[in-house]
């Protein structure tokens, strides 16, 4: 079945999307700077763009299709439990902020790596960064590709490898030729879809509902359980929910595709209108997309799939021309986290292993080719992996998020803010960080009952400090920049 | 010589800590404080359950606020560029 009302609004999306692509290429033919604008956007972002790039990028499907669809078993629990993420809205660039942005300039970084290498001064680090940024988001670009296709599935009745393949064209056709300035380009206008989806939802789902009050007396007459922060089945424990903040509010700084964000933006005033956008833009998707799917719940009973709760809903309770647009959202959603890990990825080849290890002495020229070559060849790569996924590239998606926190987040905290912090000191952290992770999570999920991240995340921490402070007389002071 | 304007960030990043833990102690305080007893007694707001109301929906727009406060007031206007600060 095919239901052109959904694929209209999306099409239009799409032509649009397809617009900013060549309009950002030529800026990109122009620059002088071929991988500050390619890889950064000139660092011209104003804080409208910030904020929407942050949390298009941030934002991804399990926001829209399995969070919804989690709340909808286990209740308002659930919905507490997503409110962590605000944090990611103001902490990541209050943090980060205005010392990340003239140190990378200082340094003249274009990535997350360019800042750790001058920083450390270690060879090591940049090795073991660029592997882990290159291995879990590529694993994480495979996943949000298959979420995006079966989405697309869904909703249009086209087969898997059909939608696939617009998808995958649709996002490398603009990355590929546009670069950081399509990507962030689109992302606002993605992240503008997101939020009024959001809107437009929540307020059809309570109107289907017959107010509030009615749902919730619905709700309670089910199981009175579904109203309590502890979920339906009680399993949502006051520490395992708190550890969340850790994962998905705290730890975000320690996100490459987040933080590289961090450096891109134009000056003082941008960065304090996105810090207000952008925790609005989060507060407003995060809280409206998990709320409706506990209030989904009376109004669409019985949905075995968790994850088709929202696009059922959606063609449910919403005027057909309305529920295309509101089922853009997702589709944004998708789209802005996968063209950041794509054009991440494809900088970290680039700038990090290409021109650090194998030519450093590229002219501007060989540059320019291999960027785009490599951002081609890469999104192909997972094109492939995507028809059919293997098993080895699931598993590492579920270790992606939290092995990046892991590795990343003490490396840039203390590196930024700490002199004593030295390349002894990140390297034994980021190992240990990313073992730890990778060990509990696999032998002792929800260990002490708390998320596997908040032990290798602590350790890391610990390690990070009595390392440093064991070594710091061997370095000579490299910190005097900080 | 410390640069002057990494004490503002330092400063900046210090208010942002805090800000975090104003919000963890109102979205913990409220969701556990008014939420732990019997579901079928609970104090309704709006439609929402009182618990929920205090901690997701106007904690996070006092959090809003806060945040909207605390830049109009502590946060300065720094260059990015080495050597603007002179000028």
């Amino acid at each position: 079945m095919i239901h052109w009302q959904v694929i209209i609004p999306l099409l239009v999306f799409l032509i649009i999307i397809f617009m900013i692509g060549f309009w950002a290429n030529k800026q990109v033919r122009t620059s002088n700077s071929f991988l500050q604008e390619y890889f950064l956007g000139g660092r011209e972002m104003g804080g409208f763009l910030l904020a929407m790039t942050m949390m298009a990028t941030y934002g991804s499907a399990s926001s829209f299709i399995g969070g919804p669809g989690v709340s909808y078993n286990l209740g308002l629990g659930w919905v507490l439990l997503s409110m962590a993420q605000l944090p990611a809205g103001y902490f990541v660039l209050m943090i980060l902020g205005k010392k990340f942005a003239i140190i990378s300039r200082r340094y003249e970084a274009i990535t997350l790596i360019d800042f750790l290498k001058k920083r450390y001064e270690s060879n090591i680090v940049i090795f073991i960064s660029a592997i882990s940024i290159i291995v879990f988001l590529f694993a994480s670009m495979t996943a949000q590709w298959v979420g995006g296709a079966r989405l697309i599935e869904s909703l249009t009745g086209l087969n898997y490898t059909v939608a696939l393949l617009i998808f995958a064209v649709t996002v490398l056709v603009y990355v590929i030729i546009g670069g950081f300035r399509a990507v962030a380009l689109t992302d606002a206008m993605q992240g503008t879809v997101m939020i009024i989806g959001t809107i437009i939802l929540l307020i059809g789902t309570i109107i289907a509902g017959g107010g509030v009050d009615n749902i919730m007396n619905s709700l309670v007459t089910e199981n009175p359980q579904m109203l309590s922060p502890f979920g339906s089945d009680g399993s949502l424990t006051p520490l395992y929910v708190s550890t969340f903040w850790i994962l998905i509010g705290l730890g975000v700084i320690g996100l490459p595709q987040i933080a590289v964000r961090a450096m891109s933006y134009k000056d003082s005033k941008s960065l304090h209108l996105a810090i207000l956008i952008g925790t609005i833009g989060i507060g407003t998707i995060m809280f409206g997309m998990h709320l409706i799917g506990v209030l989904a719940r009376p109004v669409v009973p019985g949905i075995e799939v968790a994850d088709t709760v929202m696009p059922i809903l959606t063609l449910e309770v919403l005027h057909p021309v309305l529920a295309g647009i509101v089922l853009a959202a997702p589709m944004a959603a998708i789209m802005s986290t996968v063209n950041a890990l794509l054009i991440l990825v494809s900088s970290t080849v680039v700038k990090d292993v290409y021109l650090n290890f194998i030519n450093p002495n590229a002219t501007d020229k060989q540059i320019k080719k291999r960027s785009f070559i490599v951002t081609t060849v890469i999104g192909l790569a997972v094109v492939f992996f995507a028809l059919k996924p293997p098993e080895f590239l699931i598993t590492l998606n579920l270790f992606a998020f939290g092995g990046l926190e892991s590795a990343f987040l003490w490396s840039v905290v203390f590196g930024l803010y700490w002199k004593k912090a030295n390349k002894y000191g990140v390297i034994s952290s980021m190992i240990t960080g990313l073992f730890l992770y990778i060990y509990i999570t696999s032998e002792f999920p929800n260990i002490f009952g708390m998320h596997s991240v908040t032990i290798p995340v602590l350790a890391s921490f610990f390690v990070f400090i009595v390392v440093s402070l064991l070594t710091h007389q061997k370095t000579k002071l490299t910190s005097k920049d900080i | 010589m410390q640069d002057k304007r990494f004490q503002i960030a330092n400063r900046e990043a210090l208010i942002g800590v805090a800000l975090v833990m104003i919000n963890f102690a109102i979205w913990f305080g409220f969701a556990y404080g008014l939420g732990s007893g019997d579901p079928t007694e609970y104090q309704y707001i709006l439609g929402f359950p009182a618990w929920f109301f205090y901690s997701c929906i106007a904690g996070s727009i006092f959090m809003i606020f806060l945040i909207w406060l605390t830049i109009k007031i502590f946060f300065k206007d720094v260059p990015f560029e080495d050597g603007e600060e002179e000028i």
